[in-house]
Parts: C-alpha cells; structure tokens; sequence
C-alpha cells in the first residue's frame, strides 16, 4: 500500500497546521455529513465500511454507533487516546502529526450519534499532546469546523481534552467512563454497556483514537474504496507499532492482512546483533507468546488469522523478541506491568496478578522450582474466565503461553535452584 | 401497579417462579439455596466485583430463523451453558434457565475465588470479633483450601487496627474489599465520607472526614461488613457472638421506634453480672428496615452507668438520704392523698404506655391531674389524623407527596430522613419547608423558606392557594408566600398519597400546636387522612410522646406556675430544672416534689423524694411510635432489686388507695379497654410476625448481614377514630423581629448533652460543647469573631455559648441548639456579649 | 475564601465550563483541578484537597480518593522534578534496566531515591509510548511534563545537570 490513509504527514510535511490540512481534503468530510448526509446514513456508511474498533477489541465500528440509545438525552462520544499498553505507540503519533483528521473524524461520529459534545480522554504523560490538540480545536472553532450552527444548520459539536493521570485502566472503556466522572478508574459491570449507559448515564460511544481517524476517508472515499484495503473480514489499512528486538522499531502503517514477515523481516529490517527470533507478542504485554516459527512469520496480521496461532492481533503492537530473552524474565516484565495496573476491584485479577509477580520474580531470578511454575500456571487458570474486565484476563496470557510452548526456558531456569 | 411477567427457572434441580428481572441470587434465597456473595447486598445493586458467587448458567436454545425452541431427542428444551461461569448477584432469570451452584466446575470456581481471598486474609480467627458470625469463616470451612499455597513472607501487611473515626475502626489486611461499606454509605445513606484508595491488592478504604467517618449510620457497616475489618469502638474484643443472649428491644431516643436486638453476656468482671454487649438492628421493614442510628447503637451506657440511682432518697433536714422503698414509699403514698385534687403527675415521652397510663389513673384516683413534660405540642391532632394503618414509607413513590415542615429530620430523626430520602429517590415528590437549609433538602423536589414564626402561616398559606381552586373553606388572611408555596400547593393538590411530617425546628408549645393544627387542615382539605400512607407524622423529642397524647396527655403551659399552684408534684422521667435553671426556686420551693429517675439529676436534688427507675434494657413496656405504631419491648438485664416506673407507681397507688395494675399485661390490657385508639391491640397481636424481605438471619450471614431477623413482633397501627375532625383555624401572630435584633431560635441535633448521650465515653468527641449559630453578616455588625465566647441571657439565667458563624443561618437569626446546656424552649430575643 | 479559586479563576471556569453544570458534572472537574493545585508545589495539599471538594461539590474523601488511585498525582512532596524512565517490556528490550542503573550510579542516588539537592527524582515507570525511542523518559515538574527519547547516559545527564541548575 503505498498511500498513507492515517500517518498522513509522513507524505504531507506541515499537516498539523490547519491551513496545510485545509489543503488536503481537511474537513471535506465533516462538511459533508452535516450539510447532505442524515446521521443513520454516516452510521450506515461506517458499518458497510467493515471499520472495527484499532483499540484491540476489533467490534465493528458502525455497529457500535448503531447502538446508540436514542430514548435516551443527551448522547456523548468519547475519543479514548489513553494509550498505555507496552507497545503501543500510534495513536500518540496519528495526535502529533495527523491531529486535525483524528479530530474531524471525532466530530463526524459525533454527528452520527447525535451528540453535541465530544471528549477526548488522553493519558496524563500526553499532557503536551493534550495541549496541542485544544489550540488545534480553538482553531477548528475560529475557522468554523466546530462549536454552533455548523455550516449554517442547527448541529453544534463540541470537543473537549480530558487528561487520565497515569492509570492504564482507564483505557478500558467502562473504567475511562467512571474516570471521566471523577471517581476511581475502575471498570463498571456490564450489561450495560456505553451505548446504553455511559457518562452521567447517558448514551455514550467509545472510540480508539485511530478507529476514528479512518473516519473522514470513508466518508470521502466511500465504504467500497474502504474494503477493497486489507482482508475481507479486517479491511482497512492498521497502524502496527513495532518495537523490541528490532532494527527499525516505529510505526508502519499497512493493509490488515500484511504478514508478519513482511513487517518484522521488511520494513523492521529484522533482528539486530545477527540475533534469531524467538517469539513474538502481536498485542502488546496482553498478548500470548507465539512461537516465532515460519508458519507464524507467514500468517497474515488480522483478526482472523492471528487466533490460529493461539494469540490475538489486538491493537497490533507488535513486540519482537530474540533469542538472547529468558521467557521467564519475560512474563516477569509483563506480570510486574498488570500487577502494577490491577485497579483491585475484582477478587481474581487483585489477588491473582500479585501472586503471579511473587511467583514470576522468583522464579525469574532462580529462587524457585519447577513446583512453583506449575503453581504459577494453576493461579493464572484460576483466574480464567472469573475478571470482572481484560485486564486480568489478558494479564495470564503470556504466563500461560510462555510455560507452555518455552518449557524449556523454565526447566533451565529452575535447575539452578536448591529449594 | 402492574404485575410483573413470572418468570420459571430450576436452580440446582429446584424449581423457583420469580417476577422478572429478579437475580439469581435472590431467587435462590427465595427456596432456600443460598449462594455465597460478599459484594453483594439485597439492599444494594449488585456491582460483580467480588466474583464469589460464580454459578453455571444455561440458557434454552432457541432457533434464530424460527425463534422456536431447540429440543433434545427427550422433547426436553436444549440448554446452552455458557463457557465461563456467571455471577448470580448481577444476572437476571429468564424463562427456562438452568442454574448449577453444586456442579464441580462450579464449586471449584468457589473454591478458586476463596483461595484468592485467603492469600492476603490474615489468619486473626482466634482475635477478631467476626469470629463466630463471619462468612467467610463458613465459607472457608465449607469450600476452601485446608493450607495455603502463599508464600506467607510475600503477604501484603497493612494497618490492623486503624481508627476510621473514633467509633468504627478497620483492619485493612481483613479487608476483602468487597465495597460494600463503601457503596452503603454513598448510595444509601448518602454520606461517602469512607472511600476506596490505592490500586490493586493495596486497595484500601480510609477516611478524611473530620470527625473520621463522619455520619450519624457508620455503625451499619460493621453489620454488612462479611468479615472482621470493620468493627466498633464498642465492641472491640468484648465477646464471643456465641457467648451471647439476645432480647428484643425498641430504641428509647426517638419517635423513629427502631427495633433494636440486644446482646447480653454474664462476666465474672461485672460479679456475676449480666452486661449489656452490644445493640443490634431487628428487622423491621416498615419501621426501620436493617439499619439503626449510630445514637440508638452506641448511647446505651447509660443505662450501665455506675451514676444510677440504686435505692429511694428522701430529704431529712435539707439533705437526701438513703431509705428502704417501703419506707420511701408509704411516705409519698401519705403524701399524695394529702394533696388530692393538688396533686400533679409530670411525665415525659421516655416513659411506656404501660409508665404513663398507669400514672394517669394515679392522678385520675386521686382528682390530680396528668401532664405532658415536652416543649411541643399537637398529639391530639395526630390522634386524630394520624397515618392509617398499614402505612409504609418504603411503598411511598411516584405519585406520593411528602411535606416536612419545620424538622431537621436528619438530626431529629435519622432513619426517618433515611426512609424519606429513599422515598424521594424512588420518585417520591419531596416538599421540605424550613428556615433554613437542612440536610434533607438535597433530595427534595421543591424548598419553601419562610422566616422563624412562620411555620403555621406557610403551610396555611398553601391551603389558600389550593382554596382559590377548590372550593375549600378559606383560612382568614394568611396570604404568604409566593412561588414556592404555589408550587408546593399544586403538587399537595395532585398528590395520590400525602404525608406530612413536623417538627420542633424554631418552635415551642404554642408554636407546634398551631402549626399542627395547620397541617392538619391541610391533610383533611384535601382528603388525605384515613388512608393508608396518608396522614400527620409529628417528629417527637422522645421515644413515647405520641403515646402520651393518645392516653390523653396534655402539656402544660406554665411550669413555674404548677410547680407553685400543685401541693404535690410526682415528677417521672423529667429534668425540668436541668432544662431550664428558671424553674430551680419554683421546685425548690414547691410543696412535695417525687422524682423517679435514673440519674440524681437538677430536679431530683430539689426534690423530697427520689425513685430509682429502670431503663429499657432492665423491663418490659411498650413505645408508640410517631407513626402511631405500638411496638413491644423486653427486659434484657434482669435486676430484681430495682422497680421500673409502672411497678412503683402501681405500689404507691395501693398505698393511696388507688386501684391501679401492677402486672404489665394487665395494665395493657386497661389501658387498651380505656384508650380506644388502643382498642383491639392485645400482647399476642403485638408478637406477630410475618416473613420479611430480604431474608436476614443468622444461619445465613452472607446475605443481609449481622442484623437480627425478628421474631419477636413487627408491632401494630393504632386506630384512627371514626370520623375526621372539622377544620380549626389556628391563632397565628406573626414575629415582627425590631431591626438589629437577634432572635434566638431553638433547633436539635442528634449528639447533645442530654444524659443518655453524654453519659457514653464513647460519644464524648461528637458532643459540641454550648455553641450559638450566626449569619457571618450578623457576625460582623456585631464585632464577633467565629470561634468567640459569648454571654447573653435567657430568661434569668446567664448562658455562655462558642460562637460559630454559617451562611446557612438565616439573617438575624441565632441558632441555639437544645440540650446543650443553654436553656431555650421557644424563640427569644436575645442580646449577645463577648465573655 | 477558596484559594483554588482565587489564585486561577480563569482557569477554574474553564475547567468547569467543560464538563455538564450539574452535580454529576461538576465531580469531573476533579482531575484537571487536581492538576492545578499540584502546579505550585508539585503535590497537593491538604488545604487544596479541601478546596477542590468545595468547587466540585463532593467530600473531602471522595477528592483524596483520587490522589491515591493514579499515579500521576502526589500528596506528598518529593524533588521538584521527577525523572521517570520507562523500563517496561519493550523499551527493556533495548536495554532501559541498563540504562537506568548506569544514569542511577552516575548520580550517585538508588532508584526512587531523590538527588541530595532535593531537585531530582529518579524512578522507573511503565509504558509511555515511546517504545520505538528507547531508551527514554519523561520529566514531571512544576512547568508540566516532557518526554525526552532516544537517549543516552550522557545525554540524560545534560538534561538532568539543566534541570538541577534551573
């Protein structure tokens, strides 16, 4: 794919600039659904489209939006850029270079869920991004792209920055809801969900950052042009944030269905130091380990056939590991980032994630036995299925692919003990 | 109201009809199966965080094309269980649900969520009160791991014996944070002063209020809390729930009439003693549902107190001696007859309706006369318009209006502020009419102000409104108000159900019965009495005022006067000259003064004689509530060598010549022949029971709690007369205030310095010393600085009172709270000095 | 007198003018006020916790609440300036743990521990999204924040010797 659809200002320097993004089709969109399009329609669009959400949930964009309680007043969007899972770094990009299309794609859901106001949740280290993106807003009011009588109809749409403080929590939805109100960042029981009660208890959509920055072009371009990038069940083009034992790590944003080959071996120039991979996490730390052989380095990047190599693509923050990386130091690094994140609301993810670090950080530096592996595996089975939200669930991921398919890693690593 | 769909399912083989929307949980604990929950509470939404009460659940299988049901090759309905376990506390029942608590994947979750929880629980068993009544004890000994996997050095310590305030402390490493304290005191009670901090397993609750925990019903927390984090002050390591008795009782502080369960052990420390341990709520969803107030749970070492009268004293040359009751009593008996017609019997609402009446014929025996201590007025009129039977606050909702005039009902009469705030919540419109901003009106609808010396005419004013509309008769020229009123009026009028509650707020005698009267006109304008959920609700200073009035009761308006005018006076559970040092030369010198008390209070070292009494916690009797409900209570500490109240009067009427009842039975009995409000009601009626919901008890302690399931009675409505009295327009006069004036008002607040408060060393640091409330405009013009030490005189007597300054006192306005120490019984001009 | 109020009126509106005027509304404030009231002193204080309560109308322990959950705000002060390095998975993976021990020695401090001026604060955080940047981190100080990426030990240490200067 040659065309940049999302990191945009790699090919158009200056494009953080309202004048520069005037100039290449900036708010042609926005002026469109307000001026000829009915609300259904722009949600229609975006569900024909196949849009799935690039915050690591893949749910259907449109659908979402169609969900909406309309019985229900005033509606909200909220634009989640909270990105905090290790890995992942796009959103923070498509926001410094790319801010205006993230922003009129932001105002464009909020027309097809009619809402009037719009909040854009960033985490509290974006605090300069935070600040970037209210002159950009003050701008987009001064030019009349936001605020009352939008084009001269009765639609007013405002967007609002509000900064997390360092929670990575708060990125999963219902818990980013509660943080918006005020209250303790922790996720809320589900049913029901935002588009039926959300801030205030009003309907709210949630969107990732990049979800909506696809918006403006499937407006422009059309739900057909959409499709015909990436696969037929994941179309679009995705960010893949590329990190860890990498030559090139950065952003690079391809069609879904690129394979990781193409990605690690290609555009990441591979492993440096000489050095052989050795596994690959496709979600950032929420991920299971997936043995980096050539059948995995084959399999295309999309939501479909990533699962047939016991892992999720997730929000495609692909972590690189070589040869040279103990799995058990591994899962101690991540286990160490959920216990550190657990919000404590839930029994299993409060207690478990805690157990599982003490277990990790002996086990990682060789003060355990092969018992307290298999301990480690039993904790993590016992919190299965029981979280009250993702984060517990995917914190068990790499503990339980790491002990399965790298026994060996671990054999190694407990035959130095004593105990 | 329509009935909801029934919805049929079969829980662990047992099959359950529910009405839709009900969760599983509750419709297992509807045929007996109880599945464990920690955050969940019946009274509670459910929050799913706790994950204990795991359960497969199976859903029928119905074809997408056909929205027919799939069926096995039996013609059974296919059922699909779902791949995770679901929390029973937060999915509703659907038709043809399956649910399996006993499976082996399901105990194993069980299991797995309580190994959790045991590895950061600390193993305090052998120290901690919950021991004996703790879930999860019960839980663990049912389906936990026998060792523990837990490397015990990696367990988290935290603080063990944390003060949340000085009433409620908290264990943080027993903590299983399970919230449900923390959503009690938000979403109930309204006072979120304890919250969660911290993330992760250093999840902890804490407190930042000043005073710590601060709210009148900190003390329901530690009956919901399932383990031994949070516990009382009071009952810290003070015994084993097995080691206990349990007798029920209804609280003495307020008309609320909670039905309390007290907690009694035999120590040796106390000689062999019964020792009162703890009090306990009784379940009474009409009355006061789960809960109780922190006053009815903690000021009852009063009644333990080593300050008590033990034997009768009776004055010989100027002092007060100690003599043997026959002695004491035939001496009064003499007395009395002496007195005849001269005779006065003076009794508050502390005492029973077996107290009072037997007090009554006393006086009637003898041609005296019976009166009501108090410092406010209307019984009659509630007599009479009083709320029907079979009344509930917890069925008051859309379509009900409630109008709460001249009552700080959160300081007055805390469940009910709770019961009323739930009802506004559930749709109820809430109307509160008051001077000044109280801690109810953030839940009402509307807010009428009127200035001190207003209450009647505001209400009266409504009347006029509606009046113009409808056709009732006129009241003569109150024509105040305004918007509010209209407003308020307009509401009354549509209104399907009304209540009315008042109170003492600013007010005395003269005051409240006007005001009474006004409400009453107005429940009776617009047909609102007779009826279930209608009607008049006075907010009494004690416990049995509205019992007093119906066994005919009356006030007197002058006491320096009767104490003056009667030969002999028999003062029973009063402290006259302790409320108002203006009365000590009157009863000093009166002719022969009786008091039967607890305490050697003022009145009782002017006295000639002195009787010991008995508390509540020592006798039987029975309370009628401000609702006019008749409740039973039971002696819990028995002590043969004292009398309760009934038992002397009876014996110095013997001695009188008075024919009066000594057995509580049969005084009840009397006095229900008598009273015909009372007609009908007997002992066995008051005992009855019925099933409650939700389910409290003490088999099952996961679910409500350690509250007590009652068995004991839910007590009974008295009746109302059979016809309605006709409108009676009340004397108003309205309070001209001279400019640069300051007119004292009196108000309450929970915390005094009354003698069953202050006796408790517990309570001390919640007690304010004397302090005066004003305007900081007032404030200024006067010269005083907040926190300044004030005189003034009330009356003859010279106050000394802390100045506090709020911009919730109305302007030229002093707010003086009662029993402070600081003699106030109506609104008073007063002028203010620095000490 | 609310302090808060009276020191950034403008700032205050602003904030509140965000959010739905209403009681739910109001409670949102909290966060971004949270900010505000740490901006002097680089922590909160008491008297700002009580200040912030009264604007947005919700208790005293309800705003505290907050400042114990994330882990950007402090109630306590320590070093004007916190350094925080990032030495989660990825950016582990291109030797931060190395990195951050050799800046640590170079200081003369452990990690988490303050410089002896009281100026700097080092700590090792989790992701910032700087993962194809490492080694990095972000500097959290009175002017607000700032990411510094691609660094070294060296170039970490002209930082830190400006801000200390500073």
């Amino acid at each position: 794919m040659a065309e940049h659809i999302l990191l945009r200002h790699r090919a158009i320097p200056g494009l953080d600039q309202i004048d520069t993004y005037r100039q290449n089709e900036g708010f042609v969109a926005l002026r469109k659904v307000v001026t000829s399009m009915d609300p259904d329609d722009v949600t229609n669009e975006v569900k024909v489209s196949g849009l799935r959400g690039r915050g690591g949930a893949g749910f259907p964009t449109g659908m979402k939006w169609s969900f909406i309680d309309g019985h229900n007043w005033p509606h909200y969007v909220i634009a989640n850029a909270d990105e905090s899972e290790p890995g992942t770094f796009k959103d923070r990009e498509i926001m410094e270079g790319n801010p205006y299309q993230f922003l009129e794609g932001v105002a464009i859901c909020a027309y097809a869920v009619k809402a009037n106001d719009a909040y854009i949740y960033l985490r509290g280290e974006f605090w300069p991004i935070a600040h970037k993106l209210d002159q950009c807003i003050a701008e987009m009011e001064t030019a009349g792209f936001l605020g009352e009588k939008l084009f001269g109809s009765n639609i007013s749409i405002h967007l609002h920055t509000h900064l997390g403080a360092g929670a990575y929590i708060c990125g999963e939805e219902s818990a980013l809801l509660d943080s918006i109100e005020g209250k303790l960042g922790q996720p809320r029981l589900r049913p029901p969900f935002p588009p039926a009660v959300g801030i205030y208890g009003k309907p709210t959509i949630v969107n990732n950052v990049e979800t909506l920055t696809n918006v403006p072009f499937i407006i422009n371009r059309g739900a057909t042009w959409y499709k015909s990038i990436g696969t037929e069940k994941s179309p679009g083009p995705k960010i893949f944030s590329l990190s860890g034992c990498i030559n090139r790590p950065g952003n690079y944003e391809l069609p879904l269905g690129t394979t990781f080959r193409e990605l690690i071996m290609d555009h990441g120039r591979g492993i440096p130091g000489g050095r052989k991979i050795k596994a690959i996490m496709a979600a950032g730390a929420s991920s299971a380990l997936i043995v980096a052989n050539d059948e995995a380095l084959n399999t295309p990047m999309d939501y479909e056939s990533v699962p047939k190599l016991g892992a999720q693509l997730g929000s495609a923050s692909i972590i690189v590991v070589d040869d040279s990386v103990s799995i058990p130091w591994l899962i101690n690094k991540t286990v160490h980032f959920f216990e550190h994140e657990s919000c404590g609301k839930c029994t299993p993810c409060r207690e478990g994630t805690y157990w599982m670090m003490h277990l990790t950080e002996r086990i990682s530096h060789g003060e355990a036995t092969m018992k307290d592996v298999e301990l480690l595996n039993d904790v993590a089975n016992q919190m299965k299925g029981k979280c009250l939200c993702a984060l517990g669930e995917f914190s068990i991921e790499a503990v339980l692919s790491g002990i399965e398919r790298f026994p060996s890693d671990f054999t190694s690593v407990t035959a130095k003990s004593n105990a | 109201m329509p009935m909801k769909n029934m919805v049929s399912l079969t829980i662990d083989g047992k099959q359950v009809t529910v009405p839709e929307g009900t969760l599983i949980v509750n419709a297992a604990k509807q045929i007996g199966i109880d599945i464990p929950v920690f955050c969940y509470h019946p009274k509670m939404e459910p929050v799913g965080m706790c994950r204990q009460c795991l359960v497969e659940v199976g859903r029928p299988v119905i074809d997408r094309a056909t929205g027919q049901a799939v069926l096995e090759a039996d013609g059974s309905p296919k059922i699909q269980f779902g791949s995770k376990l679901e929390t029973a506390c937060s999915t509703p029942v659907s038709d043809g649900m399956v649910v399996i608590g006993t499976s082996p994947k399901a105990v194993a979750g069980r299991k797995d969520i309580l190994e959790f929880l045991l590895t950061s629980h600390p193993l305090d068993c052998p120290i901690c009160d919950k021991g004996g009544e703790c879930p999860l004890q019960n839980l663990t000994m049912r389906h936990g791991p026998g060792q523990s996997r837990f490397v015990y050095d990696e367990k988290m310590h935290l603080a063990k014996k944390l003060p949340l305030g000085e009433l409620i402390y908290l264990d943080r490493e027993r903590c299983i944070q399970c919230g449900r304290c923390v959503r009690f005191q938000d979403i109930i009670v309204n006072d979120p002063v304890i919250a969660f901090t911290n993330r992760g397993r250093g999840m902890e609750i804490f407190s930042c209020s000043e005073p710590g925990f601060d709210s009148y019903f900190s003390g329901n927390t530690t009956d919901i809390c399932p383990v031994g984090a949070l516990t009382t002050a009071d009952f810290r390591f003070e015994a084993r729930p097995w080691e206990l008795c349990t007798t029920a009782s209804i609280c003495p502080h307020c008309p609320v009439g909670c039905n309390l369960s007290v907690n009694l052990r035999r120590e040796a420390r106390a000689n062999g003693e019964v020792v009162i341990k703890r009090i306990m709520p009784r379940q009474n969803e009409s009355v006061n549902e789960i809960w109780i107030c922190d006053k009815g749970r903690f000021a009852y070492h009063y009644t333990q107190s080593k300050e008590r009268l033990t034997q009768p004293l009776v004055r010989r040359d100027g002092e007060l001696v100690a003599i043997g009751w026959d002695e004491a009593l035939s001496y009064v008996a003499e007395n009395f007859v002496h007195a005849g017609k001269n005779f006065l019997a003076l009794a508050s609402g502390r005492l029973s309706n077996e107290d009072l009446f037997n007090l009554s014929e006393l006086a009637n025996g003898l041609g005296g006369k019976s009166a009501l201590y108090t410092h406010m007025a209307g019984g009659d009129l509630v007599a009479q318009v009083g709320v029907g039977k079979a009344t509930n606050l917890s069925d008051l909702g859309k379509g009900s209006v409630i109008l709460v005039v001249a009552s700080d009902l959160k300081e007055e009469a805390p469940i009910w502020w709770l019961r009323v705030k739930q009802a506004a919540e559930r749709g109820a419109t809430l109307i509160v009419a008051n001077p000044r901003h109280t801690k109810l009106e953030r839940y009402a609808n509307q807010v009428v102000r009127y200035p001190y010396g207003s209450e009647a005419t505001i209400v009266l004013a409504m009347i006029n409104t509606m009046s113009a509309k409808q056709n009732f008769p006129k009241a003569p020229k109150f024509q105040q108000g305004g918007e509010a009123v209209k407003t308020a009026a307009e509401a009354i009028s549509a209104a399907e159900n009304l209540i009315v509650f008042y109170g003492s707020e600013g007010i005395g005698l003269e005051a409240s019965q006007a005001l009474a009267q006004a409400c009453a006109n107005l429940l009776l304008a617009t047909d609102h009495v007779h009826k279930v959920n209608n009607g008049l609700i006075a907010v009494w200073p004690r416990a049995n005022d509205q019992g007093a009035w119906e066994i005919g009761y009356r006030p007197l308006s002058n006491l320096k006067e009767a104490f003056q005018q009667y030969e002999a006076v028999y003062v029973a559970g009063a402290n006259p000259a302790g409320d108002d040092p203006s009365l000590v030369e009157a009863i000093r010198n009166a002719g022969f003064v009786v008091v039967q008390d607890l305490f050697l209070t003022e009145t009782a070292n002017l006295a000639d004689v002195v009787l010991p009494a008995q508390p509540f916690t020592e006798r039987e009797g029975t309370f009628t509530t401000g609702e006019r409900r008749v409740q039973r209570f039971y002696p819990g500490v028995v002590r043969p060598e004292y009398k309760p109240d009934y038992a002397i009067t009876a014996a110095i009427s013997k001695l009188a010549g008075v024919n009066v009842e000594a057995a509580p039975l049969r005084i009840f009995n009397h006095l229900t022949a008598k009273v015909p409000a009372f007609n009908g009601i007997n002992y066995r009626l008051l005992a009855q029971v019925s099933e409650q919901w939700p389910i409290i008890g003490r088999s099952d302690l996961y679910y409500g709690g350690t509250s007590y399931a009652n068995a004991q009675g839910l007590g009974v409505h008295l009746s109302l007369p059979a016809q309605t009295p006709s409108l009676a327009w009340p004397q108003v006069s309205e309070l001209n205030l001279p400019e640069s004036m300051l007119l004292a008002v009196p108000v309450t607040i929970l915390y005094d310095r009354g003698r069953t408060v202050i006796s408790n060393g517990l309570l001390h640091q919640r007690i304010p010393s004397p302090y005066i409330e004003l305007h900081p405009t007032d404030a200024q013009r006067l010269g005083f600085n907040d926190g300044a030490q004030l005189q003034f005189t009330m009356g003859d007597v010279l106050a000394k009172a802390k100045l506090h300054v709020s911009d919730q006192v109305p302007s030229g306005v002093a707010l003086v709270p009662r029993s402070l120490g600081i003699p106030i019984n109506s609104p008073t001009i007063i002028e203010l000095t620095v000490v | 007198m609310n302090a808060l109020l009276e020191k950034y009126p403008d700032e205050v509106q602003s904030i509140l003018a965000k959010y739905p005027s209403d009681q739910a509304g109001k409670r949102s404030a909290v966060m971004p006020l949270m900010y505000l009231a740490q901006r002097e002193k680089g922590h909160v204080t008491k008297e700002a916790i009580g200040q912030i309560a009264e604007i947005c109308d919700i208790t005293v322990t309800e705003v505290a609440s907050i400042i114990g959950f994330y882990s950007l705000y402090y109630d306590e002060p320590s070093g004007k300036y916190h350094v925080q390095v990032c030495t989660d998975l990825p950016c582990a993976l291109r030797g931060a743990e190395a990195f951050l021990e050799n800046l640590c020695v170079n200081l003369g401090i452990k990690v988490g521990e303050t410089t002896s001026d009281g100026k700097v604060k080092v700590e090792a955080v989790m992701c910032l999204a700087g993962c194809d940047k490492a080694p990095m981190f972000q500097v959290q100080g009175p002017e607000g924040l700032e990411y510094h990426e691609n660094q070294t030990v060296e170039s970490a240490l002209e930082v830190i010797n400006m801000l200390r200067q500073g």
